[in-house]
């Protein structure tokens, strides 16, 4: 780690490298965001109608507990454990296939700090666009809910956006990205160690993606955990 | 001058390097042959500083490597350019960018001037048409001219090749053999090149060292290995067919020695 935030060799080519690899790692990520979000966003809607089909229940709030689900939980927690498998396994493969064909030893040979100049620009990247992936999965899943009641006619979309007005807590919405930003840490920092330290063959870069994905995402789930409690109560 | 005293290197209790002591001289071609496994890519990493000696000490010129630490060593590090055995260029980058990327760091000249000594290293390798192509395009002869004009672009004082012509063509092999020759003599670099090609060992190798069993067995020139009285580095030479006709040709044109040379 003290290698990695250690002193980059030029920032103009590190600056470089995080917009590269905001390409990469984030730009490249808002497609599958957006088809999971507007699907589960749907889902939950079409399942809240269904289980609160009650006289003494008011229809807004399917709108209500749509919105929470998707801002306190989907968008946060369960988009990085989507990204911990897209975004996890590709840095460790790809830094774990640098490292088996020498690529890193090239970059050492030439005085690079290798691993300040492979994943800094990574975490840097990461923790500040998965942020934008969080709000645009917020809104895409609040949409997909809006669409799956006004085609079903399940509910009436005016109830339904009643209930995204209310009882809104902005606060809310701070903590889902600050989240976000420290899973996003989380997922590049595992990923990249294990792709960094892997050895050996094409087999081992396979095992070190694979250990990628599962530590990283059994960190965030700890994390959720002691971040929800440190931030919600 | 690359100097090595008494170097081990041990990996998991099993010694690899066992109290080498070598010096490679300056302005020459400096071959490490021997069998695989017999630890030349161990020995050249450790000259380099990828792997630490367990004990031992390497100078350069007059520094000692081995004293320095990692800030230390990048002074050093940016007069070596060393070929990798697959090249090792970036995969994300093109061929001019794995060639600038030494200048981008480390210099601070102007775009122009960068370019210019990218095309100025790239021609000399003979490829001046692959400026936009990434290592995934290329052709294994073209990855190590690549690799080359990418170790040559800071004009470095060592020059350190991990079996540059492994996987290829022996026409290929002969080019990327005269290219290196011709750059160590032209920058007078000190370039150590990890072999077991014999062609290489007889066309450019002006220092050979033969490691066996991880310890230095025999060293000497180009003309003395033919004649060398080493039982282990016959065997490694002479399994080459090339070696046997040379030492036929050489022991022929002796005059002397022509009932000997039929036997070899």
């Amino acid at each position: 780690m003290q290698k990695v935030f250690s002193r980059p060799e030029k920032m103009r080519i590190y600056r470089r490298r995080i917009f590269y690899e905001m390409e990469a790692l984030g730009l490249n990520s808002i497609g599958l965001t957006a088809i999971i979000s507007v699907f589960i966003g749907a889902a939950i809607t079409l399942q809240m109608a269904i289980s609160l089909e009650s006289p003494f229940i008011p229809r807004y709030l399917i709108g209500y507990a749509t919105r929470e689900t998707m801002t306190l939980e989907f968008s946060s927690t369960v988009v990085a454990l989507i990204l911990a498998g897209k975004v996890g396994s590709n840095i460790a493969s790809e830094i774990g296939t640098m490292r088996i064909t020498e690529q890193i030893d090239a970059l050492e040979i030439m005085g690079v700090n290798s691993a300040s100049y492979l994943i800094l620009p990574k975490i840097v990247a990461t923790v500040f666009f998965f942020p934008f992936l969080t709000i645009l999965s917020m809104i895409i899943g609040i949409i997909g809910g809006y669409m799956i009641a006004a085609l079903t006619g399940i509910m009436i979309p005016a109830d339904y956006v009643e209930g995204l007005q209310y009882c809104f807590v902005q606060w809310e919405v701070t903590y889902s990205l600050i989240k976000i930003a420290v899973f996003a840490f989380i997922i590049t920092s595992i990923s990249a160690y294990c792709g960094y330290y892997a050895k050996g063959n094409s087999l081992e870069v396979g095992k070190a993606s694979t250990r990628a994905v599962v530590s990283s995402s059994i960190v965030i789930m700890i994390f959720n955990l002691i971040l929800t409690q440190l931030l919600l109560t | 001058m690359i100097k090595a005293e008494h170097i081990v290197k041990s990996f998991d209790g099993r010694t690899v390097l066992d109290d080498i002591s070598v010096e490679f001289d300056a302005g020459q071609t400096n071959l490490i042959i021997g069998r695989s496994g017999s630890g030349k890519t161990v020995m050249l990493k450790s000259l380099v500083g990828l792997h630490e000696v367990d004990s031992g000490t390497i100078y350069y010129d007059d520094v000692c490597f081995t004293d320095l630490d990692f800030k230390a060593r990048k002074r050093i590090r940016k007069n070596v350019g060393m070929i990798f055995q697959g090249g090792a260029l970036l995969d994300s980058s093109t061929v001019v960018e794995n060639v600038k990327l030494p200048l981008d760091l480390f210099t601070n000249q102007s775009e122009e001037e960068k370019m210019e000594r990218v095309n100025f290293c790239l021609r000399r390798v003979n490829l001046d048409n692959a400026h936009k192509l990434y290592p995934s395009e290329l052709s294994g002869g073209m990855i190590k001219r690549v690799a080359i004009a990418r170790a040559i672009v800071l004009n470095p004082r060592y020059l350190f090749c991990d079996e540059p012509n492994s996987g290829l063509d022996p026409q290929t092999s002969i080019v990327i053999d005269n290219l290196i020759r011709d750059i160590t003599e032209e920058y007078n670099i000190t370039t150590i090149i990890n072999t077991h090609d014999m062609n290489s060992v007889l066309e450019i190798g002006e220092k050979i060292v033969f490691i066996y069993q991880g310890r230095k067995w025999w060293e000497g020139s180009k003309h003395d290995i033919l004649h060398a009285d080493n039982r282990e580095l016959n065997e490694f030479v002479f399994a080459s067919a090339m070696a046997k006709r040379a030492k036929m040709v050489e022991t022929t044109e002796d005059g002397h020695n022509g009932r000997r040379a039929k036997q070899v």
